[in-house]
């Protein structure tokens, strides 16, 4: 199945900003997420705009955004 | 800091000065000092541009020590735009060089007849008072070009650019950064306006001579603010993304939440927003020879701000903040950031506000003055404001006026003040923070987005009602707390999720007074400032019904999630309930 990988702030850094993927079926986020080797802990991990756990099984054509911890204000 | 400044603008042959004994205020900083005046010696139900209103400064009760992060300064004032108590904080020089000077508070009293315009001089040989007509009409960057050959180099200003002289609700009061750059506002509620009305336009402060304030308990007082440092270092938010992509680096999250509004809150995301991130704003300023990481007064760790400049390299502003890039970018449907670092440079430069600014903005193209996404349309019209034209005049009121006079249902304001950067129906925590506060809408006030959206201090689900009053009571209760000390807020991530960098700030605190301060006690400060503020606001006229949404946020799904703010009207009315 594919889905969309997005990656923000210092996740960016030698990485890419958005990327299709290619993931076999049952894939989680934290399956991704582990794979990229980010740098930090993540922060902030949405599915289609939706806050979600690293334990959540992404399906086909799923967005998954994920931000190390930010903040402003 | 043992001290007030009282100037009587209003007296009988000139205005008279006088110092005065702490007395009954003494050991209040900031928002504390300010709503304590305020709320003790402003009628209620007095004009805010009249005689009656007070205009009280006060630096933090940290300020002018050498604690971290310990240079915001406090605004008081009834609010012209919101009809109830204000309190505007900002950073900058101000704060620290008035805190040294040994004042804990200068209030403007009174309001003198005719057309004289002042300005206020204070070093530690005392204060003048004297009229400056060739001030008249002149913006806040050439006002401080003209000062500053005229003061000595360590001078912090404190000065209304032409939309506080013309008294429009929007206005501001500028404080300059280090560089001396009109750059740090008091930007809500017309904090500029009430110094117009006193025909103050500038106040400068010189503390050469002057030392750091002293605390009681210098060797723990350091070893505190060692431990506050270093907790704020290690902080993702506060060590990291600050600095380097500012405030903006909620672009990104607030449009990938759903909660962005755009198009004056139509929808929760804008198709653009990745060309305003603070991602792409970082990457333009160290491209062209900006500076991303910058601190908007000197002992600031964070440094969450920078110097914007064009493509030749040359200064435009400072780094405009997420609030900003939203107020005239996404909300205005407008995705270029030179456009919209021109909009902060104009904002700063007529002295508004730049989150009603935008607003106003916004609501125009609602009304069909101009078209969404017309980036040389909304310079026009911010143009307007400066030549104080009727229409500059009333963009320069902010959104709920601009929306009044052109007939426009949708105005996100809450009691006359423009909402920020966060939609309510998304980020519902923030929408109980907006209906309550006693300042107007303010995200600022209780920033419940940190556990909704950024899971920072918390974690809620920002699409559910639930938990989220007493979410917002309690940062509401802590803001107006740190809100008092001088410290930035952008503190309150690492408060909130380190214990020993809570316990480090309250070690601080107590060793500058020579007491133990516990975490309380600072529950007990934060609840006092809301409960006068509150009051103030009870006898100024304000009910239950005024802590309300506009309708249309209850009404209108916002998509892409398709809510509605969906916190009881029964719910919000028990923020206030501890
Ligand atoms: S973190 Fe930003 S707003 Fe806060 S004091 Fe530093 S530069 Fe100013």
């Amino acid at each position: 199945m594919r889905i969309t990988v997005k990656l923000f702030a210092t996740f960016r850094k030698c990485r890419f900003d958005v990327k299709v993927r290619e993931v076999p079926p049952g894939t989680t986020v934290s399956d991704v997420v582990e794979e990229m080797r980010l740098p930090g802990s993540i922060g902030i991990i949405f599915v289609n705009s939706r806050h979600a756990d690293p334990s959540h099984e992404l399906s086909d054509g799923d967005t998954l955004a994920v931000f190390p911890l930010v903040g402003g204000g | 800091m043992d001290k007030i400044l009282r100037v009587d603008m209003g007296a009988e042959g000139g205005p008279k000065f006088k110092t005065e004994p702490v007395g009954e205020f003494a050991g209040l900083g900031g928002r504390a000092m300010t709503s304590a005046i305020i709320s003790k010696e402003v009628h209620p139900l007095c004009h805010p541009l009249g005689a009656e209103n007070k205009l009280v400064i006060a630096p933090g009760s940290l300020s002018g020590t050498s604690a971290s992060m310990s240079g915001r300064i406090s605004v008081g004032c009834k609010s012209p735009l919101t009809g109830g108590i204000k309190e505007s904080n900002a950073g900058g020089q101000a704060a620290q060089v008035l805190a040294r000077l040994g004042y804990a508070a200068i209030v403007l009293e009174g309001k003198p007849e005719g057309d004289d315009l002042y300005k206020i001089f204070i070093s530690k040989d005392g204060v003048e008072v004297s009229v400056d007509n060739s001030l008249k009409n002149l913006p806040n960057y050439p006002l401080i070009e003209k000062l500053k050959g005229q003061y000595n180099d360590r001078a912090a200003y404190m000065t209304i650019g032409t939309a506080g002289e013309m008294k429009l609700l929007a206005a501001s009061i500028a404080c300059t950064d280090p560089e001396k750059r009109p750059t740090r506002h008091c930007g809500r509620g017309g904090t500029g306006a009430v110094m117009g009305a006193k025909r103050v336009k500038a106040i400068i402060l010189d503390d050469t001579g002057m030392k750091m304030r002293e605390p009681k308990d210098p060797e723990k007082f350091r070893n505190a603010n060692r431990r506050f440092v270093e907790g704020l270092r290690k902080h993702p938010i506060t060590g990291e993304g600050l600095p380097a992509y500012g405030t903006n680096v909620l672009t990104n999250v607030l449009n990938e939440a759903g909660a962005y509004p755009t198009h004056n809150f139509r929808t929760g995301r804008f198709e653009n927003a990745a060309n305003i991130s603070g991602e792409v704003q970082a990457e333009l300023e160290v491209k062209r020879g900006g500076i991303a990481t910058h601190g908007c007064h000197r002992g600031c760790v964070i440094q969450c701000s920078g110097v914007y400049v064009d493509k030749d390299g040359k200064y435009v502003t400072k780094q405009p903040e997420y609030e900003t890039v939203w107020a005239h970018g996404g909300n205005c449907g407008i995705d270029d950031l030179d456009v919209i670092a021109r909009l902060d440079f104009l904002d700063d430069n007529f002295g508004v506000d730049t989150m009603d600014t935008g607003a106003a903005v916004g609501v125009a193209m609602e009304a069909g003055l101009i078209p969404f996404g017309d980036g040389a349309g909304a310079i026009r019209l911010v143009e307007e404001i400066g030549k104080g034209t009727p229409l500059g005049r009333i963009l320069g009121c902010g959104a709920e006026v601009t929306g009044k006079v052109f007939g426009v249902e949708r105005v996100p304001v809450v009691k006359g003040q423009a909402m920020a950067a966060y939609d309510p129906r998304s980020v519902m925590g923030i929408g109980v923070t907006y209906a309550t506060t006693t300042q107007g809408a303010d995200h600022t006030a209780g920033y419940s987005v940190g556990p909704n959206v950024l899971k920072s201090g918390g974690d809620l689900d920002p699409l559910k009602p639930e938990g989220q009053v007493e979410m917002s009571r309690n940062l509401q209760i802590a803001t107006a707390a740190v809100d008092s000390t001088g410290m930035c807020l952008f503190i309150a991530f690492p408060l909130l999720d380190q214990p020993e960098t809570f316990q480090a700030l309250l070690d601080m605190i107590g060793a500058f007074h020579g007491i133990t301060l516990t975490g309380d006690d600072v529950t007990a400060l934060g609840k006092s400032i809301l409960k006068m503020e509150r009051e103030f606001n009870t006898r100024a006229g304000f009910t239950k019904h005024h802590d309300r949404l506009p309708r249309f946020f209850l009404k209108e799904p916002i998509p892409p999630h398709n809510v509605t703010f969906q916190v009881t009207d029964e719910d919000l009315d028990k923020v206030f309930n501890w």
